[in-house]
């Protein structure tokens, strides 16, 4: 391949790259890498799926509008036409709904618009009825950079899946994506991390991290979604963390120290390259490394 | 009975290392922990595990291809697109509702009982724990807390314990509002950083909604005390009680490595403040 070609691939490569920021273990620095990245590539995105607790501008603070909604179908029933005879609730394996003698009492938080109980009601007394379970919103000023996403799970509704889901459709394709991901290992975080090209476990050198690192690292290879190893609040080389990758044949990306500025910084909602440049650069260059690895392969 | 929950709103804030002295603390208490996708509280409690239950999630749909006449009927019915062109069933997606079951002509499609984690009640030396293991990948995390509380209440029963005390998973989605459901109080940990004020507001909107009974504690407030002002002026202004501030300290990580709770390890300012703390809890727990 000619060096010229090789130079298109990494172009392309770049744009469309996806890169997901996870942990595991709540608390170790997520959005803190997520927006500090995002800050060090010109022409990033960056997608704020922590749903039940988006944080990314809190240190961008972005002017920001709305511009789609998460819906879920939740059933609808005409009391008119239903006889109580109990289908939609046997059909039903979330409980969702309730049929007693003269009464159907729905739980729409438990639903997850499956459209089970309207197919099985042979009165056709069920609809399906929109129902909006978050806001997605998105940086008013096109010409911010990185340009910000971030959906909200609105209070008192369950299931953040959908919201991811909606969020990830609005972005724009084409151009690098910096995705921070809630903590845990459950299915809103599976969900933010389908389809991504790389994804960045960060961690913090305790025994919870640790032990969390470990759940992360198996969800990421049954996704078989390529990763690396960021440890937030380093405090020294060869730390439980460093064992574990060395055993395990994972790559550490990059140390942060456990330094007070740095967590002053983070308490105000300043993202810390624009008070240490130098760490721009080190952003940047991790960014670059995850490109050439992923062509390599 | 009375019920304490631990919860946040972000993560890393403290609740486990909060919990875990907590439980050192109790007397007759029964403990839970409903942080089942990281669950870390059995890192420092030391549970020797005396009961295994399965835990079985939604049931996945298994299709027959022998059978199956290839109507497409079943891809075109799920709403989570969890059949593909070759009619396998992707197992991360099926969330068990049944219906391509139900809308098959040919009796191709079986829903599968799928284990999907273990729930475990041990004993540790502060009493009876009650913890669990998700199998990654596995998409019933509220349902699996659900399980979780079930049995720790049953156990508290038995054991005719006063109090349980849980620790909660970040956030404000469904394994949240399936911990803090029945729950006589929660005790929010918060820190004086803007996403723990953003998220403590958020959470509190949620056990307002469910009308749990509040109170916050300020873990770390000396990171930055004018934060910290800010939260105790918040909490004020809504009426919610501050029922402890807590110093920033390495102990938690020291007794962390040592395996055990940050109230039996050392006695210095941070020990002394959970236990302030606790006695607080306690005497609301006994307002509800």
């Amino acid at each position: 391949m000619s060096v010229r070609a090789m130079g298109m691939m990494k172009t392309n490569t770049e744009t469309h790259m996806k890169i997901a920021i996870a942990s595991g273990k709540g608390g170790t620095g997520k959005t803190t890498v997520a927006v500090n990245l995002a800050l060090s590539i010109p022409d990033a995105q960056l997608i704020d799926c922590d749903v039940e607790e988006p944080n990314c501008n809190l240190f961008l603070n972005k002017e920001l509008e709305r511009i789609a909604e998460s819906k879920i179908t939740v059933p609808n029933i005409d009391e008119e036409l239903c006889t109580h005879c109990g289908k939609c609730s046997e059909m039903c394996r979330f409980n969702a709904i309730a049929t007693l003698p003269e009464k159907v009492i729905l739980f729409p938080t438990l639903c997850h618009s499956c459209g089970g109980c309207i197919l099985a009601c042979p009165e056709y007394a069920i609809s399906g009825k929109e129902k909006i379970t978050g806001i997605i919103s998105r940086s008013s000023n096109k010409k911010d950079h990185p340009m910000l996403y971030e959906g909200v799970l609105n209070i008192g509704e369950s299931m953040a899946s959908p919201v991811i889901t909606e969020l990830k459709r609005s972005i724009e394709p084409g151009i690098p994506t910096i995705i921070d991901s809630p903590p845990g290992t459950g299915c809103p975080v599976m969900t933010t991390l389908e389809d991504t090209d790389h994804c960045i476990l960060v961690t913090e050198p305790t025994p919870f991290g640790l032990h969390d690192l470990k759940l992360a690292v198996k969800m990421v290879k049954i996704m078989n979604i390529p990763f690396g190893v960021i440890i937030n609040r380093s405090e020294q080389e060869n730390c439980i963390i460093d064992e574990y990758c060395d055993q395990e044949n994972i790559e550490v990306l990059m140390r942060i120290p456990l330094n007070k500025r740095i967590a002053e910084l983070y308490s105000d909602g300043i993202p810390f390259v624009e008070e240490m440049p130098e760490w721009k650069e080190r952003f940047t260059n991790l960014f670059e490394r995850i490109v050439n690895k992923k062509e390599l392969a | 009975m009375k019920e304490l929950v631990v919860i946040s709103g972000k993560g890393g804030t403290g609740k486990t290392t909060i919990t875990a002295s907590f439980a050192a603390m109790a007397q007759n208490a029964v403990i839970a922990d409903c942080d089942v996708d990281a669950p870390n509280l059995h890192l420092v409690l030391r549970p020797r595990i005396v009961e295994t239950n399965p835990f079985y999630g939604m049931d996945k749909a298994e299709i027959c291809l022998d059978r199956c006449i290839k109507c497409y009927k079943c891809q075109t019915a799920c709403k989570f697109n969890a059949i593909d062109d070759d009619l396998i069933v992707n197992q991360h997606k099926c969330e068990g509702c049944g219906v391509c079951e139900y809308v098959c002509k040919a009796s191709a499609i079986n829903m599968i009982k799928s284990r999907s984690g273990d729930v475990h009640s041990s004993i540790t030396d502060h009493g009876t724990m009650v913890h669990a293991e998700l199998e990654i990948g596995e998409e019933a995390s509220g349902k699996l807390v659900s399980a979780v509380k079930e049995r720790t209440r049953s156990i508290a029963l038995e054991n005719k314990a006063e109090l349980i005390i849980t620790d909660g998973p970040p956030g404000t989605g469904c394994p949240v509002l399936a911990t803090i459901t029945g729950a006589s109080l929660a005790l929010i940990v918060t820190e004086p950083s803007l996403s723990g004020m953003h998220d403590l507001e958020r959470v509190l909107q949620v056990t307002e909604h469910f009308d749990i009974p509040s109170i916050v504690c300020i873990n770390k407030y000396d990171i930055n005390e004018k934060n910290a002002g800010k939260i105790e002026e918040f909490c004020h202004k809504r009426e919610i009680e501050v029922a402890g501030k807590l110093p920033y300290d390495p102990s938690p990580n020291m007794a962390m490595r040592e395996e055990t709770t940050v109230v039996e390890y050392r006695k210095n300012v941070l020990s002394e403040g959970i236990k302030a703390l606790w006695e607080r809890v306690v005497s609301e727990l006994e307002k509800q």
